[in-house]
């Protein structure tokens, strides 16, 4: 059980966060913390996908220095995966773990480095410049409506819609 | 397959151009946004957003023609193979999405462009164009994208073009400026519940490209992982196609838009959203388990006819003509979402037809509405009175449109009514076809207050006797005409989308995954 807890540890913090960030948007009534609370929400993502692409033991997806002699093998490597990536173009789909399935592991020396996912840590590069996106647009319309209504608290704001709605009928 | 060929063949110049027609139709509009932002003016903005378009149009005509005879059109972006790289496939499902978006837009710049001139300012104009660009060629990217991440990638350019436009709406109302916000809060959750869900599919199956994921799926349709993944992904998507509970920041967010904001959203971004749900329910998930059927049966098809129901009654309260319009588009959503959760095929063949019927109606309804604002500064329904006589084109338009929302024969709108009610009779369903008239019978209701609004009170402005005539500009009126035509056209000839959407519900549910 307690394994258990501590061997997921980086998702019990994605799911307090994640809650934390959407009570705040649903319970306070200043736009500004409303912002605050759905970046706390985006965060708990961005943090389940990195925890996502976590190997056991894997080093970060970085190639390992290479001594002279091996940065030829290197570079065959990357010549006979690119190869292998264009043979499989043919099958529409094939499984990921096919491909890369011809290189001879025995004579290549960075086959026996365990590296981490990069793909997650990709994605969640661009969901982090989407989330920024995000904010400076929700911020910018912050702006405006305190121009407007002279107020970021909805309580005030929604008051004087209902007045103009009222006066304007 | 003619495509194929002319890849192989390895031409340049017009060749060229259509083997890339999958990317060109999404890249077009994205970068022609960034060139329309440094135009600088209005008019010159506004003439390279109609050139864009129509070339995005133009492309995703001969992609519709290809599916057309039978063909399925594959894209590998930059040559990458399919699971590694981002694929883009057009099939009978998204080929006329596609189409739709580009056309919608299309006609939303020929009709807009008096009313952006009268609404946005001047300097801002140029901008305004461009972000709208930015907004189509997010659309059309969901709707071709065979990659679930792309996919959100897609859907938050669209989304935060969206809430920059809807905001553009401030200088004629403030209330823009909170409908926009909301909008925001609530489509950041959706987005965000979306990528959640996608990340724990990707957690389960290690791939990201769509038919990839649903071969792996297969028999795991059980697993804990792959419900909370289905059930993030259905309420992300939900929270986008305004699915009933989750639907409050459409009505504001399409009455205090600009016009041509207001018609183009009601005609293409919740009817993405739905095409993006039932890609997922169907091509992606379709594992067939117990849980996934009691999702239908318990939760869409109840929020579906309660959406039918509730909102129509909400939009039959609603003085402001654009949020009857909205909360009209909310019931219909339900219409399509109750086709969807029979989950036959006849049931998603008839809520495909209705997305396609009900996105001609609402652009020809919103384009009317704001033709009326443009000329009599119409926004509530007290204001129409005479229309009939001072607008007499364009309240004629706004009638059919409005008897097609009804259903009534002779519009589109009692063709897809009818397969809908069809279907339901089949499923076994026969609540289901009461909620249909009850909703039908509101809808009477609704659009039977801007009727008599229109032709039967005397208009209010009589200056010496004589009845004001309003002007309406040509163009906008063409453009409004081109869809109530269609929704005319469309009922005596229903083959085209009712081809592919018959196509594409036996690919779906017949095929059984890929």
């Amino acid at each position: 059980m307690l394994e258990f807890i501590v061997g997921h540890f980086n998702y019990w913090v994605v799911i307090v966060l994640m809650m934390t960030g959407l009570y705040v948007v649903i319970s306070t009534g200043n736009l500004v913390k409303k912002l605050v609370g759905i970046g706390i929400f985006q965060t708990s993502v961005f943090q389940l996908y990195i925890s996502l692409g976590k190997v056991v033991g894997g080093s970060p997806p970085i190639l390992e220095y290479l001594p002279k002699e091996y940065a030829k093998e290197a570079s065959n490597y990357v010549e006979t995966a690119t190869k292998t990536a264009v043979a499989t173009e043919e099958n529409a789909i094939q499984p990921i773990s096919d491909i890369g399935g011809t290189i001879d592991v025995a004579s290549d020396p960075l086959m026996g480095v365990i590296y981490s996912n990069p793909l997650p840590h990709v994605l969640i590069l661009t969901a982090i410049v989407v989330g920024v996106a995000t904010l400076a647009v929700g911020l910018a319309l912050v702006v405006r409506i305190r121009e407007e209504y002279g107020s970021i608290e909805e309580i005030q704001i929604n008051e004087a819609e209902y007045k103009q709605e009222a006066g304007g009928s | 397959m003619i495509l194929e060929s002319v890849v192989s063949s390895g031409d340049t110049g017009f060749a060229a151009i259509l083997s890339n027609a999958a990317a060109l139709v999404v890249v077009i509009p994205l970068i022609g946004g960034a060139v329309a932002a440094i135009l600088g003016r209005g008019r010159l903005a506004w003439a390279w957003a109609v050139l864009c378009v129509l070339a995005s149009f133009i492309l995703s005509i001969v992609m519709l023609s290809v599916v057309l005879d039978g063909g399925t059109i594959a894209y590998e972006m930059g040559n990458w193979a399919a699971p590694l790289g981002i694929a883009y496939k057009v099939d009978s499902l998204n080929a006329l999405i596609i189409s739709l978006v580009s056309g919608m837009a299309l006609l939303a710049l020929l009709f807009g462009l008096p009313t952006v001139e009268q609404e946005i300012e001047s300097k801002k104009q140029a901008m305004f164009f461009g972000i709208f660009l930015v907004c189509v060629a997010g659309l059309i990217g969901i709707s071709i994208t065979n990659d679930a991440f792309n996919v959100f990638v897609f859907l938050e350019v669209s989304s935060i073009s969206t809430y920059v436009l809807v905001a553009m709406g401030a200088s004629k109302n403030r209330q823009a400026l909170t409908a926009s916000y909301n909008y925001l809060i609530l489509g950041t959750i959706g987005a965000t519940f979306f990528v959640i869900g996608v990340g724990l599919l990707y957690m389960v199956t290690g791939t990201l490209n769509m038919a990839d994921i649903s071969l792996r799926l297969v028999g795991m349709g059980d697993d804990r992982v792959v419900r909370a993944a289905f059930s993030f992904i259905v309420i992300g998507l939900g929270l986008k196609t305004a699915m009933f509970p989750l639907h409050t920041w459409l009505p504001n967010a399409y009455a205090f838009s600009p016009s041509i904001i207001g018609m183009f959203l009601a005609s293409t971004a919740t009817k993405v959203a739905l095409y993006l749900l039932i890609r997922f329910l169907f091509s992606v998930f379709h594992t067939g388990s117990s849980f996934e059927a009691a999702m239908f049966d318990f939760v869409l098809a109840p929020v579906a006819v309660t959406a039918m129901i509730v909102c129509s009654v909400q939009a039959s309260f609603q003085p402001d003509v654009r949020r009857l319009l909205a909360y009209s588009s909310i019931a219909q959503i339900g219409y399509m979402l109750l086709g969807v959760s029979m989950g036959t095929a006849a049931g998603l063949s008839a809520a495909l037809l209705h997305l396609f019927n009900h996105a001609l109606m609402k652009g020809a309804l919103f384009m009317a509405i704001g033709l009326a604002g443009l000329g009599l500064g119409v926004l509530r329904i007290s204001e129409m009175r005479g229309m009939g006589k001072t607008m007499p084109l364009t309240a004629a338009g706004l009638t059919v449109a409005g008897l097609s929302l009804m259903g009534v024969p002779l519009t589109a709108g009692f063709v897809s009514k009818y397969y809908l009610v069809i279907a339901a009779l089949e499923r076994g369903w026969w609540w289901a076809v009461v909620a249909i008239v009850v909703s039908s019978v509101l809808a009477i209701f609704y659009v039977g207050r801007m009727i008599e609004a229109m032709y039967l009170h005397e208009p209010a402005k009589h200056a010496d006797g004589s009845i004001m005539k309003v002007k309406t500009p040509i163009m906008s009126l063409v453009a409004l005409y081109v869809l109530v035509l269609a929704n005319i056209w469309f009922f005596f000839d229903p083959s085209l989308p009712l081809g592919l959407a018959d196509t594409a519900a036996q690919n779906l549910i017949g095929g059984g995954g890929s």
